[in-house]
C-alpha cells in the first residue's frame, strides 16, 4: 500500500472514533444528577430560583429538547468551535478555552522538545554503555527523579531559585523566563520514563541478527549504530507522539502551582464552579488531541516501517 | 596448509563465570570444508563468533585463533573489521532477521561493497546482480528494492551467498544456513553453497545439525557436545565408524531422518 492511501484510510478510521468520543463526552456530562438549569442559575448567583425561572432557562438553553437533538445541535456547534457560553460569566466558551489551550500547548511543546531530546540522548548513551558506570548512574538518578512528586519539586525550585536567589519569576507567563521552571519540572517527571523506552528498544535491537550480520560484513560501527538507531526510534516515535497529548492532559498540577494561564487551571476552576460547557470543551479537546496524535504517530510509523503499511 | 587454526580455545561468560567452550582445538584446511555438528547449545555459534571476534563484550576468550598464520586476537579492532566480510564472510541461519527490516536489501549490499571496494554504485550493482543471477535469483534488480519481509527465507539465504560470491572471502562461516528453511529451499541453498565452493575454492566452516546436508558438503566433521569436541576427523570415517556414543546416536537418528527426507524428495518430484 502506498503512503497516500494509507494516510487517507487512517484518517477515515479516526472519524468514527471521534464520534464515539464526542458522544461519550456529552453523555457523561449530561448524566450529572443536577438539573442544568439550576446549575446555570446558581452559577449566575440568582438569589431566588423559581420553577418559572427554571423553565425559562431550560427553554433558552435548549435543555427541554430531546436528548438526541441536544447532542446533534451541540456536535454541529462544536465543529464550528462554538462550545456555548460559560454558565458563570456568559462569555463564549471558546474565548476562554482557546487562549488557555494555546498557553498549555506552548508549555507542552517546549517541554516535549526537552523530554524527547533528552530521552533519545540518554537512552542511546546508556544502551551503548550498558552495565557501565554511566548507565547505572543515569538509571539510578532517573529512578529517584521520576519518583519525586512534581508539586514538591516545583515548590523546592520556586523556593530556591525564585524566592531565595530571585532569579526566576514564581508564576505567570510573562517572558521566556517563566517557562524555565515549569519546563524543568515537566521534563524531569517524564524523561525518566521515556529514556528507558529508548534504552530498552536500543538494547533489544542490538541483539538482532541484522546487527551481527552488519558487523560480520565489515560495516563500520557508525553504520551499524545508525541501523540500530533507525529501528529503535521507530518504536520510540509512537511513544513520543503520545507523550505530547499525555503531557497536555496532565499539566493541571503544574499550571496551578505556577499560575500558568492554561487549560489545566481553567478546568479546575470550571469544575469547582460546575461550569459544564467549559468542562465539556476541555474533555473534548483532550480527546481529539489524543486521537490526532495517535493518527500522526501511526502515519509516521508506517512511513518508517513498510511492514506496518501492509494491513490496516 | 591451514587457513584457520584454533588452539586451546576457551570461552566463558564473565557475568556468570560459566564456561561455554572448554578447550577446543581444530583447523580448517585451505580449500576444504569443516562441518561442526552438535545439539543446540553445544557452542557451535559461539565458536563461529569467536573467530569473527563478534561475541558480546561479556563473553571472554583465551587461546589462539590463527587465520592465514596471523593471530586474530592480536589485531586492532580496525584491522579486524577490514577482514570481516572481505576475508571472513558469514552466512546466518535466519535470512529474515539478518537484514535491517526497515531498509531494502540493496542498502546492506551497497554499504558492504562500499566498505570493501572502491567501486561506484553502478559497478557494485552490476557485480551483485550477476552474482544474484548465478545463484538462481530471478529479477535481481527488483529484489534489491524489496524489503526483507517481502522475500522468502531461501531467497534471503541466496542473497547472502551472492554477496559472498562478490566479496570472494578466504573463509566462509555458514551458521546453520539451512535450518530455518523448508526442504526444497534447503536443497537449493545447499546446491548453491557447493557451487560457491567449487567456483571460488574457498574454505568453509559449515554448522548444521542435519547430517544429510553435512555429508553432501563437508570434507571433515567435528562433533560438539556441551562445549567440547567429542569426535572429529574425515567425514566418511566418522560417519561409518562413529566412536563416541553421542556421534553414534546422531548417526542412527540421522538415518531415520534421511529416509524421511528421501521419501519427501520422491514425493516432490
Ligand atoms: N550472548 C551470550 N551470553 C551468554 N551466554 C551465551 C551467549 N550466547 C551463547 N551463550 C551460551 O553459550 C552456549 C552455546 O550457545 P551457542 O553457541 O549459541 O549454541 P549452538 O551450538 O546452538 O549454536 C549456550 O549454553 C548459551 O547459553
Ligand atoms: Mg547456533
Amino acid at each position: 500500500m502506498d503512503m497516500g492511501s494509507y494516510i487517507v484510510k487512517r484518517i477515515l478510521l479516526a472519524i468514527p472514533l471521534l464520534f464515539v468520543i464526542s458522544l461519550i463526552t456529552f453523555v457523561l456530562i449530561n448524566l450529572s444528577l443536577l438539573d442544568p438549569a439550576v446549575v446555570v442559575l446558581q452559577a449566575q448567583e440568582v438569589p431566588q430560583i423559581t420553577d418559572e425561572l427554571i423553565a425559562q432557562t431550560n427553554e433558552a438553553l435548549g435543555f427541554d429538547k430531546p436528548f438526541v437533538i441536544q447532542y446533534v445541535n451541540w456536535l454541529i456547534a462544536c465543529m464550528q468551535f462554538d462550545f456555548g457560553s460559560s454558565y458563570v460569566s456568559g462569555e463564549p466558551v471558546w474565548s476562554l478555552v482557546g487562549p488557555a489551550f494555546l498557553n498549555t500547548l506552548k508549555l507542552t511543546l517546549v517541554s516535549s522538545v526537552f523530554i524527547i531530546g533528552l530521552s533519545i540522548l540518554l537512552g542511546v548513551i546508556c544502551a551503548m554503555r550498558e552495565g557501565r558506570a554511566v548507565d547505572k548512574s543515569v538509571r539510578g538518578l532517573s529512578f529517584v527523579l521520576t519518583a519525586i512528586p512534581s508539586y514538591w519539586l516545583a515548590a523546592i525550585l520556586i523556593w530556591y531559585l525564585s524566592v531565595k536567589l530571585d532569579l526566576l519569576p514564581t508564576s505567570g507567563m510573562d517572558s521566556f523566563k517563566s517557562y524555565i521552571l515549569p519546563v524543568i519540572v515537566i521534563t524531569v517527571s517524564y524523561t525518566g520514563i521515556y529514556f528507558r523506552t529508548v534504552r530498552s528498544s536500543m538494547l533489544s535491537n542490538m541483539n538482532e541478527d541484522y546487527v551481527l550480520y552488519g558487523r560480520a560484513s565489515g560495516l563500520s560501527e557508525r553504520k551499524v549504530t545508525l541501523h540500530i538507531l533507525r529501528n529503535s526510534l521507530q518504536v520510540a516515535v509512537s511513544i513520543f507522539c503520545m507523550a505530547i497529548p499525555i503531557v497536555l492532559g496532565s499539566t493541571v498540577v503544574i499550571e496551578n502551582v505556577f499560575a500558568w494561564p492554561g487549560l489545566g487551571r481553567l478546568s479546575v476552576r470550571s469544575i469547582l464552579n460546575r461550569d459544564f460547557p467549559i468542562i465539556q470543551a476541555y474533555v473534548l479537546i483532550l480527546a481529539v488531541t489524543f486521537v490526532l496524535f495517535n493518527t500522526i504517530s501511526d502515519v509516521i510509523n508506517a512511513a518508517m516501517n513498510p511492514r506496518l503499511r501492509k494491513d490496516l | 596448509m591451514n587457513i584457520v587454526e584454533v588452539k586451546h580455545l576457551k570461552v566463558w561468560d564473565a557475568n556468570t563465570d560459566k564456561v561455554i567452550i572448554h578447550n577446543s582445538s581444530f583447523q580448517v584446511k585451505q580449500g576444504s570444508c569443516l562441518a561442526i555438528v552438535g545439539e543446540s547449545g553445544s557452542g557451535k555459534s559461539v565458536t563461529c563468533r569467536s573467530i569473527m571476534r563478534l561475541n558480546k563484550p561479556w563473553i571472554r576468550l583465551s587461546g589462539t585463533i590463527l587465520f592465514k598464520g596471523e593471530d586474530l586476537n592480536q589485531l586492532s579492532e580496525q584491522e579486524m573489521r577490514r577482514r570481516r566480510g572481505k576475508n571472513l564472510c558469514m552466512i546466518l541461519q535466519n535470512g529474515m532477521s539478518a537484514f535491517d527490516p526497515s531498509c531494502v536489501i540493496g542498502v546492506h549490499i551497497r554499504e558492504t561493497l562500499q566498505t570493501h571496494f572502491n567501486w561506484n554504485n553502478r559497478e557494485s550493482e552490476r557485480k551483485i546482480i550477476s552474482a544474484m543471477e548465478s545463484v538462481m535469483l530471478k529479477n535481481p534488480q527488483e529484489i534489491l528494492n524489496q524489503y526483507p519481509h517481502q522475500l522468502s527465507g531461501g531467497m534471503l539465504q541466496r542473497i547472502m551467498i551472492a554477496l559472498a560470491l562478490v566479496l570472494e572471502p578466504d573463509l566462509i562461516i555458514a551458521d546453520e544456513p539451512t535450518t530455518a528453511l523448508d526442504t526444497i529451499s534447503q536443497y537449493e541453498v545447499v546446491e548453491q553453497l557447493i557451487r560457491l565452493r567449487e567456483r571460488m575454492g574457498c574454505s568453509m566452516l559449515f554448522i548444521s545439525h542435519d547430517l544429510g546436508v553435512v555429508q553432501k558438503i563437508a570434507d571433515e566433521v567435528m562433533v560438539m557436545k556441551d562445549g567440547a569436541i567429542v569426535e572429529s576427523g574425515d567425514i566418511r570415517s566418522v560417519f561409518s565408524k562413529p566412536e563416541h556414543t553421542y556421534t553414534q546416536y546422531l548417526v542412527t537418528t540421522r538415518l531415520e531422518l534421511s529416509n524421511h527426507f528421501r521419501k519427501l524428495m520422491q514425493e516432490g518430484t
